[in-house]
């Protein structure tokens, strides 16, 4: 029996055995997703012919250089990086006093229900809630209502007349895009500063205390700090979601053009499939720019 | 914190920051169900200015609806069984190898939901224009295994951490060869792993957009009819009530995953 006699070599070499084994799947990956990485690479030092708009498959830098040289590219790939690092830091401060409630005052059921009521919009369909929110900062929106119900339309619309966050509505305007960003990744920073949180051992907080620190003191100097790796890798997905997003900035937003709208309208309607890929090499770096940095404070520790 | 000692009283200000928290992150999701049943047909007005059943029935007359949902259907099933094949094989062989390399794989089978997913749409959409494969069913199919892996491999794996080694061991050093290892000492306790992992898996699918716009031909999947939707205000009461449906179907098999892999969260597994 052939099969059996298998069985019995991979007895003797379980090397063989997990070689067979992790075989299918790294396959699958060396050629799908690797593959298709490499490919996405060289496409960026492709260029376009501009008279034919034909793809040019000779290798240059001339479609990379673009991005900085041209000053509308780098507005793009500023903007987004600026949108990006403000959502990272704002959704960090929002998940915060959650995530510390969690790890420290809620215990069983409670603890339990505040875990599903966080993870439950995570895998709540991601168009679903883009679409919801422009219900609801729709100009005849609820958002508008409940303000004006508060009697504070002014001070929403001295909001909006403010310059760069502004816009007609908050609909269309960066800040309204901003809290939609900040709405979507806000479960994914949440889990992991929880459960950095959860980490930090009860003791250092009573010595703090009996050391006279005030509470105010201990959670400065000691919360905080052993926090940071699950900040950082909470961050991480913050950074990383709002950078590659293309769908929000198109349902919810002002007229600036982000990378992940660019990719999507090089490579579409524009047929522009090298500087497309250019495009989408620059979140790829800043990710991973920013990875290294987390991975410096601790981040994949708190994963 | 250990849960052992005397939970102290959270401060008033913390509790009221945390409910607030809370309500944002759950108070849109609402809106839609309400907005299903709008009378309002034009603008997004609140407060409603009546209720109605009327889109649901509009919304079941639409054939180009329904083609989405079977096409998204046929992927997410398609791609939830080859992600679950090359998960659970991908976990048999990291559960308890220690070689070279091997944190490298870990990180590398994790990239496709690390890193944006216009990456990966950007770079699949690169292989597809250059090897000229036409793009549709497979190519979306494709696509969405290859995040999907991960998923099953993070169910199995952790299963597999709680199974204790003696016990294929055991089986082994008493003469079963290694499939009936697996087929009879491993299989029965992976079973719930696996249906959690492809649960999540086909609800990961089933919602996916942003590497999909860039995978898929002509026929649109179910969140890309969604999209094409929001920019056609004349049917946005239908949009409405497609909403609702795609948050249950997606809600339902989460529901069961987190049910059937009760126990799993302390071990560590995140």
């Amino acid at each position: 029996m052939p099969v059996g006699r298998l069985g019995s070599l991979l007895h003797v070499r379980p090397g063989l055995a997990l070689f067979l084994l992790l075989l299918p799947p790294a396959l699958w990956f060396g050629t799908i997703y690797l593959g298709s990485l490499l490919t996405l690479v060289l496409q960026s030092f492709y260029s376009i012919d501009d008279y034919t708009g034909a793809i040019v498959r000779e290798p240059t830098l001339a479609t990379l250089r673009t991005l900085v040289s041209q000053p509308a590219h780098l507005d793009i790939v500023l903007r987004t990086l600026a949108m990006a690092l403000v959502v990272t830091v704002a959704s960090v401060l929002v998940a915060f006093p959650l995530a510390y409630y969690m790890a420290r005052y809620a215990r069983g059921r409670v603890r339990t229900l505040l875990y599903v009521a966080v993870i439950a919009p995570m895998w709540t369909s991601y168009l679903v809630k883009v679409y919801a929110w422009r219900l609801i900062l729709a100009k005849e929106g609820i958002l508008s209502w409940f303000v004006a119900r508060l009697g504070l339309t002014g001070g929403l619309e001295a909001l909006l007349a403010t310059p760069v966050v502004g816009g007609p509505s908050l609909a269309s305007s960066y800040l309204g895009m901003a809290l939609v960003f900040l709405y979507m990744w806000l479960p994914f920073v949440i889990l992991p500063i929880e459960a950095s949180l959860q980490r930090v051992p009860r003791g250092l907080l009573e010595a703090s205390g009996d050391l006279g620190a005030t509470p105010v003191q201990t959670f400065c100097h000691v919360v905080v700090p052993l926090a940071v790796p699950g900040i950082a890798a909470g961050s991480v997905f913050a950074f990383s979601l709002t950078l590659g997003d293309y769908v929000i900035p198109q349902v919810v937003g002002a007229p600036g053009y982000f990378i992940g709208m660019m990719v999507y309208e090089q490579q579409g309607t524009a047929g522009n499939l090298p500087l497309a890929a250019a495009f989408s090499i620059v979140p790829m770096l800043l990710v991973g720019i920013y990875l290294m940095l987390a991975k410096r404070v601790g981040a994949f520790d708190a994963l | 914190m250990p849960s052992d000692t005397a939970p102290d009283r959270a401060p008033w200000a913390l509790k009221v920051a945390a409910a607030a928290v809370l309500a944002f992150l759950h108070l849109p999701v609402l809106v839609i169900f309400l907005y299903a049943f709008t009378t309002d047909d034009r603008v997004y007005s609140f407060p409603l200015p009546g209720l109605t059943l009327h889109w649901f029935g509009v919304a079941a007359t639409r054939s180009d609806m329904w083609a989405a949902l079977r096409l998204s259907l046929a992927v997410a099933t398609v791609s939830t069984l080859a992600a679950t094949l090359l998960g659970t094989l991908l976990a048999l062989g990291m559960a308890r190898a220690r070689f070279a390399g091997r944190d490298a794989l870990t990180v590398l089978f994790t990239l496709p939901i690390a890193l944006p997913g216009i990456i990966t749409g950007m770079a699949l959409l690169a292989t597809i224009s250059l090897t000229g494969i036409e793009r549709g069913f497979v190519t979306i199919a494709l696509g969405h295994a290859t995040f999907c892996i991960v998923i099953v491999y993070n169910n199995v794996v952790g299963r597999l951490r709680r199974i204790p080694r003696s016990w294929t061991e055991a089986s082994l050093d008493l003469g079963a060869s290694h499939w009936q290892t697996f087929r009879h000492v491993l299989a029965p306790h992976l079973a719930s792993a696996w249906l959690a992992g492809g649960m999540l898996a086909f609800a990961l699918s089933f919602d996916e957009i942003i590497v999909t716009l860039f995978t898929a031909g002509r026929e649109p999947t179910l969140p890309i009819w969604f999209f094409n939707e929001l920019f056609r205000p004349r049917n946005r009461p239908v949009t409405n009530v497609v909403a609702v449906m795609v948050v249950v179907v997606t809600l339902i098999p989460v529901v069961l995953a987190a049910w059937l892999t009760r126990g799993d969260e302390d071990q560590g597994a995140r």
